[in-house]
This record gives structure tokens, C-alpha cells and sequence, in this order.
């Protein structure tokens, strides 16, 4: 016990000289703490500084180039005439198509292997590969689709094993009045197909993580109250993954715009004098609503491979042209993220955990 | 000692007992008495996580309308126990049990017994509580919607009906759109209480739900397990010795998965059968 007399003695402090040795710094500065901090704002601030030289240099080479004429104009064999319109249609196409095949199939798996599976060696040997599939070259993927999606292995071809059963050359379906090529060819659909499979490790993974953060406890909390594996997952998991699983998307966006590469592989057309499905104006799509349908079946150009193009072509004004097709396919970047930036901060705004 | 724990008692308890004892106690009377029906009992539980067993042979019976305290030491299987009673253990891979677990009567362990509408019938708040990164009034309704109750209207009538029994109705009528993670801790238990009676349970199974709140929102709480037991069987575990005294009829006292022993609460905290006992609620081990 503590008696009041304790608390109130006649006070003395000695100094501890001991304890001021061991709080006294021994030098001024530590070099290595100095140096290290010194490579780390070097290193943040050269990384800005050559991201400010490159949109400085395709600004300045992109001069005169840039204009609502640009935007708005197909392409063209002139330089002064030339335009990313079907470019720009053409990415918008493919984000939306990719995205709505990849975001199903990329949550359900994440959900499968997350809420579902059991860890047996086969779902571990999934898990490992596809972080490695997120690293695979994206040519690679190229080459797939175009075996996978464009040729659909020659199933349909003369001799090969549908004309053989069917006893037709079988060349289209048609469903719902569209007609769909088989084998898909060098279409949109192919080639979102195509660019789903590339960025289907990155949403997957990036939805495995997020689901892998939602505490068990709150599947506990909605199982005991009666709901179904189902609707825990569904009411109460994945409303609580979905800033996760839109930071798969955000990252993935990127690569969906500025994939070149695959796309040539699945041929995706360098100059495009047309947009997908003929629609190409609000009047158009007024006058012909049906080519939205058409559209994934019909051929196309995006960005990025107009650009390769206009990059290879011999006259010089034509790197001006490219300079603002770079532009503005960066302006769509920071676009379509700050949209799914905006998105997500909204709904963990909502989820306020 | 004796003298000890009737102090530590809540009056009202004490006197609700009293009461108890005075219109035929149920449990201490011994034949020729009204028998109190049982809602809960287990035969021969004995419990595995994979090869450790982590309950051996346990028999309890709880009667209906009756607040059961479960005590002992961390580690003997109290949390265990209680997740057995509405298959909350189906989740732990690896989990298997031998015994008979019955409500009412049933096997809860049958193959015709649905697990979802089982745990829709026994409640459970958890020891940390646990609401959904939703709005108060979704977490309340979210039971009531998964049975299908979609009328807005009805759905107002039984969130705020849970939320004045769980006692949190007049914080939070202002304020059910907000988010529940903005709860104090004590409210977000209560919330979790409320949430689990809208799905109409008649068996409340809670863990340590005071374990993590001040005093306040203890005695709140402890209020509250109090009201409820007039419609509810209410099974709680708690660390708290003079929670267990003050708010349960029976109390059970594990130790290593065993059942040492169950009884009237203020009998056992008095007149303890057994040694182990007697040393554990005196605070001798632990
Ligand atoms: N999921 C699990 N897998 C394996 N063993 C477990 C699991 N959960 C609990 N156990 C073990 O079972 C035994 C009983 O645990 P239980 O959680 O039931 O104890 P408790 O009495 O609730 O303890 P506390 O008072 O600390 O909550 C312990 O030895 C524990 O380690
Ligand atoms: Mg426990």
C-alpha cells in the first residue's frame, strides 16, 4: 500500500550518468542512414523526371498533330488527314468486351479456389502456376489466341474433323440474327478473347488476395446466422472484396490499352479506314443499332497497333501522328483509371470497415 | 467463501432464484417435481480436431427458458462445446465428433437435419464481434432477408423490434444507415445480439460476449441475457466468474474436456461437489 505520507517525501533526482552515455548520439549524422536516403529520393525523383522528359518529347514532336480533327478522323495516307477515331473506338470495344468476359470468369475462379476448394495437391499446383501465368511474355498469349480463337485449332477447316461429322463445310453460326464466324478469325471477339486470358492471372490473383483479407470470422458471423456458403459468399464476401478485386481491374486496364503485340498476332488491322460494326457516329448507331451486335464480329483496330503502324511508316510527318495517337491513348489511360479509382474509393467509402 | 459469492451476486438474480426455489425448483428438487423440459442435451459428446481429442464424454442437459454459464480454464473446450451445438465445428476441417447432440429431442446430427435452418433455430454472438462492413439496419435484416422477408416495411418492424431487445435501439434509431463499423465495441456486441435474434432463434449461444467491453457495457449486456431469457435458452461461456454468478441458473465447469461439473449455479459457486472445482472458482488454479 501506498500511504498518503509515501507520496509526499522530500524529493532529490540524481542524475544517472550511465543512462546520459547511452542515449548520447555518438556522431553528428550517420553517413550510412544519409546515403541511403540519398539513392532513395534520387531514385523517386529520376523516375519522375524521365516520365516528364518522354510526354515532353511526344508533346513536342506531336505539335500541329494534336487536334479535334485528329480525334474525330479515320485513318488516312496522308499525314495532315490522318486520325485515331477507329483507334479509339476500336480500344473502347476491346476494354468493354475483355472485361466482360474476364471479370466473371476471373472472380468465379478466385472465389473457387478461395471459398471453395480444398487444398488438395491439384488446387495448390493452380495457385502457384498463376502467379507465374501473370509473368508469361504477352507475344506468348498472342500465339495462343491466335491457335485457341482465331483458328480454333483448323477444327472447321476442309477434311478436318466438323466437315468430316457434318458432312458441310461449316464457316458461320448464326445467333440471334448476328452472324458468328467460325473459326472467329481475325475478329474483336477474338482478340478480346485474346487479351482475357492475359490479364486473367492478374484479376484472378489480385481477387484471391482481396477475398484472402475479409476475416474468417465474418463467414463465421454470416454461416451462424443461417445464411448457405452461397449467400455468405455472395452477400457478404464479395461486397467486402470488391476494392480488392477493382485494383485487379485498374492494373489490368493498362495492359488492355497498350497491348500491341498479341493483337497484331490475332490481326488486328494496322490501318482501319472503318469502325467496328459500322458504327462510327451517334447517327450511325441511331440508323443501324444492330451493328452493336456485329461489332465483336467484325474486324478492328486499336490504338496502340495504329501507332506501331504510323511509327513504321517512311514518311516523317507520320511521327508526329504517332506522337498524338501516344497522347491520347495516355489521356484514356488516366481516364478509364480515374474512373475505376473513383469507383473503388466510393464503395470503400461505403464499406467503411 | 460461500458468503463471498452470494454478495457477488446480483440482487435481482439472487431473488429471481429465490422465486425460482419458491414454486418448485425444477432442478434441485429431485423426483416427484415439475420437470422442466429440456432443449438442449448432449450424450456422450466426445470431440476430435483430426487425432486430438478436445472434448471427452460429455453429458449435459440444458432445460429450455434457463440461462447455462460455461467455466474453465483457457484451452478446455468451452468455445468448442458451444460451436457443436449449431454445427459451427461442420466448418473446421478435420472436425469430427461422436455422441449424440439433440434439440428438443432431435439429432442435430441426422442426415436429414438441415445445418442452415438448424442455425437459424440456435443463434450464436460471437466472442469478438463481428458486423458486417454494412449499414446497422443491413446487419439486423440480413438474417430476416435470407429467409426471404423482402417487405421493407416488415423489415423495419423487425429491426427495430431486435434492436429495443438488445437494448441498443434508442443510440442508434438516429443513425441506421450509417455504418456499423462505427459502433463503439459495446454496441457493435449488442448489434451482433440483435442480429442474431432477428432470425428468430430460440437457443442463444454466446462466447465471452463481455469479455472484450468495459464495465458498462458488461452490465448492459448481462441485462439484457437477463430479459431474454424469458423467451430464449441462453448457453454462455465466460472467464468471468461473477458474470457466471450473476447471470446464470446452471453453470458447467470444464477442465481439459472434460465435464467436471454442472449444476445450479448457486450451489455449485457454494457448495461445490468436487475439489477441481472449488479450486478453480476460488482462483487456487487456472
Ligand atoms: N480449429 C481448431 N483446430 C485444432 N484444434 C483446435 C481448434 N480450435 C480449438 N482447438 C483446440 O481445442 C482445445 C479447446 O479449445 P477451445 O477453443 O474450445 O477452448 P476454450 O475453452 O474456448 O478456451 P478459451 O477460454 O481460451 O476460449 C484447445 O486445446 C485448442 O487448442
Ligand atoms: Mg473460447
Amino acid at each position: 500500500m501506498i500511504s498518503p505520507a509515501d507520496m509526499n517525501p522530500p524529493t532529490s533526482t540524481v542524475v544517472n550518468n550511465e543512462l546520459r552515455q547511452a542515449l548520447t548520439r555518438k556522431s553528428a549524422v550517420r553517413p550510412a542512414e544519409v546515403a541511403f536516403s540519398f539513392l532513395c529520393k534520387s531514385a523517386a525523383w529520376s523516375s519522375l523526371g524521365i516520365l516528364c522528359v518522354l510526354v515532353g518529347s511526344v508533346m513536342w514532336k506531336s505539335w500541329g498533330y494534336l487536334d479535334w480533327q485528329f480525334l474525330t478522323s479515320f485513318d488516312s495516307q496522308r499525314p495532315e488527314l490522318a486520325g485515331i477515331w477507329a483507334g479509339l473506338l476500336g480500344t473502347t470495344w476491346m476494354i468493354f468486351l475483355t472485361f466482360l468476359t474476364a471479370i466473371p470468369i476471373g472472380v468465379g475462379a478466385a472465389v473457387y479456389l478461395e471459398e471453395y476448394a480444398r487444398d488438395v495437391w491439384f488446387v495448390r499446383f493452380i495457385r502457384i502456376n498463376l502467379s507465374n501465368l501473370a509473368g508469361v511474355p504477352s507475344i506468348v498469349y498472342g500465339i495462343l489466341g491466335l491457335t485457341v480463337f482465331v483458328r480454333m485449332f483448323d477444327l472447321f477447316a476442309r477434311e478436318a474433323i466438323v466437315a468430316r461429322l457434318t458432312g458441310h463445310i461449316v464457316e458461320a453460326v448464326v445467333i440471334l440474327g448476328v452472324e458468328i464466324p467460325l473459326p472467329l478469325g481475325t475478329t474483336l471477339a477474338a482478340g478480346a478473347l485474346t487479351m482475357s486470358l492475359l490479364i486473367l492471372p492478374v484479376i484472378i490473383v489480385a481477387t484471391q488476395e482481396a477475398l484472402r483479407a475479409i476475416p474468417p470470422s465474418l463467414r463465421h458471423a454470416s454461416l451462424a446466422l443461417g445464411a448457405t456458403r452461397w449467400q455468405t459468399v455472395r452477400y457478404q464476401v464479395i461486397p467486402a472484396a470488391v476494392p480488392g478485386i477493382m485494383t485487379g481491374i485498374i492494373l489490368s486496364i493498362s495492359r488492355v490499352i497498350g497491348e500491341t503485340a498479341p493483337l497484331i498476332v490475332v490481326g488486328a488491322v494496322g490501318f482501319a479506314r472503318f469502325a467496328p460494326g459500322k458504327i462510327g457516329s451517334l447517327s450511325d448507331l441511331a440508323h443501324h443499332p444492330g451493328g452493336l451486335l456485329e461489332a465483336p464480329f467484325g474486324k478492328y483496330t486499336v490504338m496502340p497497333v495504329q501507332i506501331f503502324n504510323w511509327v513504321g511508316q517512311a514518311r516523317q510527318e507520320f511521327q508526329g501522328v504517332a506522337a498524338a495517337g501516344i497522347l491520347v491513348l495516355l489521356g484514356l489511360l488516366m481516364l478509364m483509371n480515374g474512373v475505376a479509382i473513383i469507383i473503388r474509393n466510393r464503395y470503400q467509402k461505403k464499406l467503411r470497415w | 467463501m460461500a458468503k463471498a459469492f452470494t454478495n457477488l451476486m446480483n440482487d435481482r438474480a439472487a431473488a429471481e432464484r429465490e422465486k425460482a426455489g419458491a414454486s418448485g425448483s425444477p432442478d434441485a428438487g429431485g423426483e416427484g417435481q415439475i420437470v422442466r423440459r429440456m432443449k438442449v442435451e448432449t450424450r456422450k459428446l466426445n470431440f476430435f480436431y483430426g487425432p486430438s481429442q478436445a472434448l471427452f464424454d460429455i453429458s449435459v442437459q440444458i432445460p429450455e427458458k434457463s440461462v447455462t454459464a460455461l467455466i474453465g480454464p483457457s484451452g478446455c473446450g468451452k468455445s468448442t462445446f458451444l460451436r457443436t451445438l449449431n454445427r459451427m465445428n461442420d466448418i473446421v476441417e478435420g472436425a469430427r465428433h461422436t455422441g449424440e447432440i439433440l434439440l428438443e429431442g432431435i439429432n442435430i446430427d441426422g442426415p436429414e437435419i438441415d445445418v442452415v435452418a438448424l442455425r437459424k433455430r440456435v443463434g450464436m454472438v460471437f466472442q469478438k464481434s463481428t458486423p458486417f462492413p454494412k449499414s446497422i439496419f443491413e446487419n439486423v435484416a440480413f438474417g430476416p432477408r435470407l429467409t426471404g422477408v423482402s417487405d421493407r416495411r416488415e423489415l423495419e418492424e423487425i429491426v427495430s423490434t431486435c434492436l429495443k431487445r438488445a437494448a441498443l435501439w434508442e443510440e442508434v434509431k438516429n443513425r441506421l444507415t450509417d455504418s456499423a463499423m462505427a459502433l463503439s465495441g459495446g454496441q457493435q456486441q449488442r448489434l451482433c445480439i440483435a442480429r442474431a435474434l432477428a432470425t428468430n432463434p430460440d437457443v442463444l449461444l454466446m462466447d465471452e460476449p463481455a469479455s472484450a467491453l468495459d464495465p458498462a457495457s458488461t452490465s448492459r449486456i448481462e441485462d439484457l441475457i437477463f430479459e431474454l431469457k424469458e423467451n430464449y435458452t441462453i448457453i454462455i461461456v465466460t472467464h468471468n466468474m461473477q458474470q457466471a454468478a450473476r447471470v446464470s441458473d446452471m453453470t458447467a465447469f470444464f477442465y481439459q474436456g472434460h465435464l467436471v461439473e454442472m449444476g445450479q449455479t448457486q450451489q455449485l459457486f457454494t457448495k461445490p461437489r468436487e475439489k477441481h472445482t472449488e479450486d478453480y472458482i476460488t482462483g487456487r488454479f487456472g
